[in-house]
């Protein structure tokens, strides 16, 4: 079934149509890789999926009913870059989550409901290889090290949907590639329905079940008037990725994915070093 | 070499900061020396010598007529003065800065009123504040306040509103409500902003003091000053200007301080 559902959706900024027509179905535990020249309208896509900005016609639905306007906790983000809180440590960031959903008047959690979270909490940055990390202030961590922390902390609060807005765009190839043998690995053990916005074709093609392509087919100044982007391309990765079944053979990387063999290992050290 | 290339090194950077305060303590004794030769009586610019002498008889000795030892007793008076008042900007400037920088509809309610009432010259207001809240302690602090809200109040309003659009967004995400956003996202970092808005508003939080105890008080730094201006007493005035300067400039040290402890991430955050 679908989780995600846009039919017939128009985005307009002005006399600017920015997306012209949209229908797509996003299926459960979809990983879907958002790609397309810039201006296209792809991050314009991912903020109405994120309740930042409302469809100027068509519906957006989620699992059946229509969004929220506003960003709520069934959505998480990591953006690339203001992802993490600059006055928390990195359990604090991770820890946020569980402090606001159980604690509406203090945002703070006590006593042995505290232990329990951040029990959790250095669970899941174990599970993202930053163990070990967790009295550091963002500031501190490499960019790589910022992103895996937003990945957790937005994984912490359980969201339906992770949205995922050029989150590896500004790292260096190596990290790159380690950040998306986890992120393979989240995606694979979370309950997630994953939708990524990227420049990367390679990225695109590496990480998501299915790649779809945003074009403005006409795009002269006085043509953006009365055309936007639509859907150029929608295309099913194959061998088909099956959420929760990583394939062993697809890569050397998903074998450590599989056996859980990430967190603190060498290589990850070597190239991650805390600034 | 060019000489944007050239940097001190240690000692080097320690002369150059001496260098200045060496040269006006050298011209004024010099000039001093100059003037008393002449005439052993002036009073213009007294030796220091005898500002020593005099500073002595204003803190160890006990007046007279009020039995206290003037110096303290005036610092003393112009501190809890200035204390009271930045306690109340501080915090008023905290609730109101926060809310018209994160709420929209607070914006557009108070932000233009605050554009307008910022223009208000305060002194202009100091006859008012007399008239109104007499003569005592509690005009004084109000001059202070008016002197320094406006300026705390945008000043944090803009600070709010140069947050990330992002961190609002994922606190959002994570369930947040406004409540807890400001509670847990927005005041705990404003505060070490607020702390750079207070130290910024210490020069002109004095300036509104002195004026207001010049005008109308039996105590204070600026009281004295004012006071001895009749006797020609530049062997006390210029101590006590020096006096004040210097609790100024360690206020604002102190702030410095408060901040690096309290706020280890802030210094590391606001660099990048």
């Amino acid at each position: 079934m679908s989780v995600i559902s846009f039919s017939h959706v128009w985005k307009e900024y002005g006399d600017q149509i920015v997306l012209e027509d949209i229908s797509l179905d996003i299926e459960d535990r979809a990983f879907v890789a958002l790609v397309g020249p810039s201006g296209c309208g792809k991050t314009t896509f991912l903020r109405m999926l994120l309740g930042q900005d409302v469809a100027t016609r068509g519906a957006i639905l989620l699992d059946g009913l229509p969004l929220h306007g506003e960003p709520d906790a069934d959505r998480g983000v990591v953006f690339q870059r203001y992802s993490v809180f600059p006055h928390l440590t990195v359990l604090g960031n991770v820890m946020l989550a569980r402090e606001l959903e159980l604690s509406p008047f203090l945002g703070r959690l006590m006593g042995a409901a505290k232990k329990d979270a951040e029990a959790d909490s250095l669970k899941l940055l174990d599970a993202v290889g930053l163990s070990g990390a967790q009295a550091l202030y963002p500031a501190s961590l490499s960019g790589g090290m910022q992103q895996r922390l937003a990945l957790a902390q937005a994984i912490m609060r359980k969201p339906k949907v992770l949205l995922l807005d050029e989150p590896f765009g500004a790292l260096d190839p190596g990290i790159k590639a380690d950040i998306h043998t986890l992120m393979r690995k989240l995606w694979h053990e979370s309950n997630l329905t994953v939708v990524m916005v990227t420049h990367d074709l390679s990225e695109a093609f590496r990480l998501a079940t299915r790649v779809v392509a945003l074009e403005r087919r006409r795009d002269r100044p006085e043509e953006r008037e009365r055309y936007g982007a639509t859907i150029a391309k929608d295309i099913q990765i194959w061998p088909r990725r099956i959420a929760g079944t990583p394939q062993p053979r697809s890569s050397s990387r998903d074998d450590l994915a599989k056996s859980g063999a990430i967190p603190g290992r060498p290589g990850l050290a070597m190239s991650e070093q805390i600034t | 070499m060019r000489i944007i290339n050239i940097k001190p090194d240690r000692s080097a950077h320690l002369l150059l900061a001496a260098l200045p305060f060496v040269l006006v303590a050298l011209t004024y004794v010099i000039a001093s020396a100059l003037r008393l030769s002449e005439n052993p009586a002036d009073k213009l610019l007294p030796a220091f010598s005898t500002m020593i002498d005099s500073i002595r008889h204003m803190a160890f000795e006990e007046d007279t007529r009020t039995g206290s030892y003037l110096l303290w007793s005036d610092t003393f008076a112009s501190a809890s003065r200035l204390f009271w008042a930045l306690c109340i900007s501080t915090s008023v400037a905290l609730i109101v800065g926060v809310l018209m920088g994160l709420l929209p509809l607070m914006g557009a309610f108070v932000g233009p009123f605050i554009a307008v009432a910022s223009m208000v010259p305060p002194l202009a207001l100091l006859p008012i504040l007399f008239i109104v809240m007499g003569l005592g302690e509690a005009s004084k602090i109000a001059l202070i306040v008016i002197g320094t809200l406006p300026f705390l109040i945008r000043d944090l309003a803009l600070r709010v509103a140069e947050l990330p659009r992002e961190q609002l967004i994922k606190a959002q995400t994570l369930g947040a409500s406004t409540w807890q956003i400001t509670l847990r996202i927005v005041v705990p970092q404003m505060l070490p902003r607020l702390i750079d808005g207070v130290r910024f508003s210490l020069g002109p939080a004095w300036l509104f003091l002195i004026a207001a105890e010049a005008i109308a008080s039996d105590s204070g730094l600026g009281y004295r000053i004012f006071l001895m201006r009749r006797y020609l007493a530049m062997d006390v005035i210029i101590p006590y200007v020096a006096w004040i300067t210097l609790l100024a400039y360690f206020s604002d040290t102190l702030l410095v301080w408060i901040q690096k402890r309290a706020f280890p991430w802030f210094s590391d955050a606001r660099a990048t």
